[in-house]
């Protein structure tokens, strides 16, 4: 069988921006919230919250770890396998991701250390700042990437030259048409990830009646927070996604699954998308919905994707199906945190033990959700690189054969299996750990390194006193 | 004539980030090189945690260079990363491992020793690597049109074995006398030991790479051949910093060793730079070939020369915060 390296540098690159990307989108969300943590108890000290925040940047540094780990990987992906891409763009890529290792990882290399060692070291508006700085070093990083990100998208302040991405202005480029829109979304997301995250442990120890002060106070702040969150994020959604139908039509059409290009189009509900028929089959559609989301009008016209040809269309049915995922999952998301809000609202949340065993097994969702969304935007970028002015197959480093980029993908799940199932295998321990065990260690080890995973007490497989459940 | 101007200052500051990290990182993958020859697991633990505050602020400077090799010098990232495709992932493969050892060994009981060789192949490896790449970099490379149309395994050849080899031996050795510097006892006693055999493996290395660059890269024998004499200072540098370091090793001397270490890598750096100069891409292609616009590399400037003295005043805090010896039991937990 010929190996295509364009098929499997695809799939690689895929593979570890998915796997990188789940650890940001949660430690954005977190670090915001145990910002305010801080906040709070810097106003109105409190033991029970204290702890609750010590907890947190415990599990804080974990993820955060493995996130920069698998972020060393995403600075090589471009040059190893899309060079003809990263020196066609460098005049634009190049400055854009240098400015996030200076301006975010100065930051977040900086506080990090004060964050997690420095509680008793240093004066507490000096601990408060550096939670502050931390939440907003993330912010900064995640900034620039979805900067570069929405350039692919919606490209602006460069013209080709030779091939050659020349950039004509700094402000146009940066501030490309859906960043705003995508880097709302993509906050939000974080927001809902890290609350969902919150609410799923904290409803977990309360099943167990483990940990009640701090995990009521945890749930009761998440969930006024998740209240508000989920619906903006449906708003918010849906504003992306009229910037999407301004600048991307195609990705539209194949995120609604519609075929030919009409007015009062359908909102199709379920189909099976084929690109070889270029209908849907088994399709339930709701008549005129669709024209009505998307243009705000029963007869307006929307495109379709035969209105391009075969070639300049993305694979649909990826696109259609992840699209149906993310947006089940966020009303979902919806019904939970209102629900969650109502019995809190009549002082029925901690009795509510369905309610909570539900919100105990939901913390899966905000990533499938995220790497859903990942999928409808990017897979619905094809064929192109940068929309509309160089395509994916132009981007591949030219001497990369199939084998090459096989080997290289096995060799990364290999060591993304290895070294993150043993992180997964000690966030669980402290998990299950709680806070309530996190000890009020003195100051014996003050010669302690500023390494974020030695922000725990946790043992990695010793006999730490790990309560049973 | 600005952009030349704007070239000659990324060169300078590339220049320096690459070094930064060549001598940052080496001191900390020289210590998990060298692990498994430590006297004991008391002396492991002493290294570990030697290292364990600085390394990832070390690491840093690899990012920075290679996004700022993009943003400055787009063919050279655009080069080097597919023709070293396969030692690429070796590199961040074995970064990855010796990474994530630091956060779980001390956490560890039962599964100490696999973290520990996890600290010490990823460590070897990813120092054989980067001497394989300056191999490379000597060696050239074949390109057309900008791209690199060679095969996968063309940096492998008897020259980058040898000068990964070299690296190896050069981070041991900057890692035995970081040592000699961070410890006390039957860890610096061995320690000492080690840096006195691993001088004497990198001036022989030395001795090779400045016999076989030469002979096989007929402008490089030409510049040193036939140029201005006062090149020929920095092999006389470089072997003077080596008798020096030499008989501060046999005189114990704690700091000497290390700092030597350090001028001598110094020495070789600035070597290569003015044997390979002013190529970056050889054997075709130019430092001013291989710029990108002048508004890019003038836009990250004026963020870069803002930011990269606080970076360096932070690197120095953290260095100052944790000087001194490591003391048995005073590490991470």
């Amino acid at each position: 069988m010929e190996l295509d390296p364009l098929l499997l540098s695809r799939i690689q690159f895929a593979f570890v921006v998915s796997f990188h990307a789940i650890f940001p989108v949660f430690t954005i969300g977190l670090a915001a919230y145990i910002a305010v943590l801080e906040a709070m108890n810097y106003r109105r000290p409190d033991p029970v919250r204290e702890k609750l925040s010590q907890f947190w940047i415990k599990i804080f540094a974990v993820v955060f770890g493995l996130g920069v780990v698998s972020g060393i990987v995403m600075a090589f992906q471009f040059g190893t396998n899309w060079s003809n891409f990263s020196y066609a763009a460098s005049n634009f890529m190049g400055p854009v991701l240098s400015y996030e290792v200076v301006t975010a990882f100065f930051l977040e290399a900086t506080f990090l250390g004060v964050l997690l060692f420095g509680r008793d070291r240093v004066p507490r508006g000096l601990h408060l700042l550096a939670a502050c700085m931390v939440a907003l070093g993330t912010f900064i990083s995640s900034f620039w990437i979805l900067s570069a990100n929405s350039w692919f998208h919606t490209p602006a302040g460069v013209e080709l030259v030779d091939g050659h991405f020349q950039v004509t202005s700094w402000l146009q480029a940066i501030f490309n048409p859906s960043l705003p829109y995508r880097f709302a979304h993509m906050a939000l997301a974080s927001f809902i990830t890290g609350g969902f995250v919150v609410a799923a442990v904290s409803s977990w120890y309360l099943v167990r009646d483990r940990n009640p002060r701090s995990s009521r106070m945890a749930l009761k702040m998440t969930v006024v927070m998740l209240a508000v969150a989920t619906p903006l994020q449906l708003v918010i959604g849906d504003m992306h996604g009229l910037n999407t139908l301004e600048h991307q039509p195609i990705k539209v059409a194949a995120m609604e699954g519609h075929w030919e290009t009409k007015q009062g189009a359908p909102l199709v509900l379920f189909g099976l998308p084929d690109s070889s028929a270029e209908k849907n089959h088994f399709e339930i559609a709701i008549p005129y919905l669709g024209s009505l989301i998307l243009t705000h009008s029963l007869d307006g016209e929307v495109q379709g994707l035969k209105s391009v040809p075969a070639e300049d269309r993305p694979p649909v049915a990826i696109v259609f199906w992840s699209f149906r995922i993310m947006v089940a999952i966020g009303l979902v998301f919806i019904i939970l945190s209102w629900a969650a809000l109502v019995q809190m609202l009549r002082g029925r949340l901690f009795e509510s033990r369905r309610l909570l065993t539900i919100l105990s097994v939901s913390y899966p969702l905000p990533f499938i959700a995220v790497i859903a969304g990942w999928f409808v935007t990017e897979i619905g970028r094809q064929p192109w690189m940068v929309y509309g002015m160089m395509r994916v197959s132009d981007s591949l480093t030219p001497s990369l054969s199939g084998w090459m980029a096989l080997a290289t993908l096995i060799g990364y799940i290999a060591v993304y299996t290895v070294v993150f199932g043993a992180g997964v295998y000690y966030l669980r321990r402290v998990l299950v750990q709680g806070p309530e065990s996190i000890e009020e260690s003195g100051d014996s080890d003050s010669a302690r390194p500023k390494r974020p995973f030695s922000a725990l007490n946790t043992g990695f497989d010793g006999e730490t006193q790990t309560a049973r459940s | 004539m600005e952009s030349i101007d704007l070239t000659m200052i990324w060169v300078v500051i590339i220049g320096v980030a690459v070094f930064m990290y060549v001598l940052m990182d080496g001191f900390d993958l020289g210590v998990g090189i060298l692990f498994p020859f430590a006297p004991d697991d008391e002396s492991r633990d002493l290294m570990m945690n030697s290292v364990a505050p600085v390394w990832d602020g070390n690491e840093t400077w690899l990012i920075l260079g290679g996004a700022g090799l993009l943003a400055a010098f787009p063919l050279i990232y655009s080069v080097f990363l597919p023709a070293l495709y396969i030692g690429v992932f070796l590199l961040l493969a074995g970064l990855i491992f010796r990474g994530i050892a630091f956060e779980f060994r001390f956490k560890s009981e039962k599964s100490k020793h696999w973290w520990d060789k996890s600290f010490n192949i990823g460590s070897t490896v990813a120092a054989f690597a980067q001497g394989a790449v300056i191999g490379a970099y000597i060696q050239g490379f074949d390109v057309v049109d900008m791209k690199y149309v060679g095969g996968a395994f063309d940096w492998l050849t008897p020259f980058t074995v040898m000068t990964g080899v070299g690296v190896v031996t050069g981070y041991a050795l900057l890692g035995a006398t970081w040592t000699v510097l961070k410890t006390e006892g039957k860890t610096r006693d061995w320690a000492l030991r080690m840096s006195e055999r691993l001088l004497l493996g990198v001036f022989g290395f030395f001795i090779i790479v400045s016999l076989w660059t030469p002979l096989t890269k007929p402008f490089v024998y030409d510049r040193w051949m036939n140029n201005v004499e006062w090149l020929w200072l920095f092999p006389l540098l470089t072997a003077v910093v080596s008798l020096w370091v030499w008989r501060n090793i046999r005189r114990r001397h704690e700091v000497i060793p290390f700092v030597g270490s350090m001028l001598l890598f110094a020495f070789f750096y600035i070597g290569i730079l003015i044997s390979m100069w002013p190529y970056a891409v050889p054997p075709d292609y130019t430092f001013w070939d291989a710029a990108s616009a002048p508004g890019s590399q003038l836009f990250l400037l004026i963020g870069v020369l803002f930011l990269i003295p606080i970076i360096l005043a932070y690197t120095a805090f953290n260095y100052w915060v944790f000087r001194g010896k490591v003391k048995p039991g005073s590490g991470y937990h």
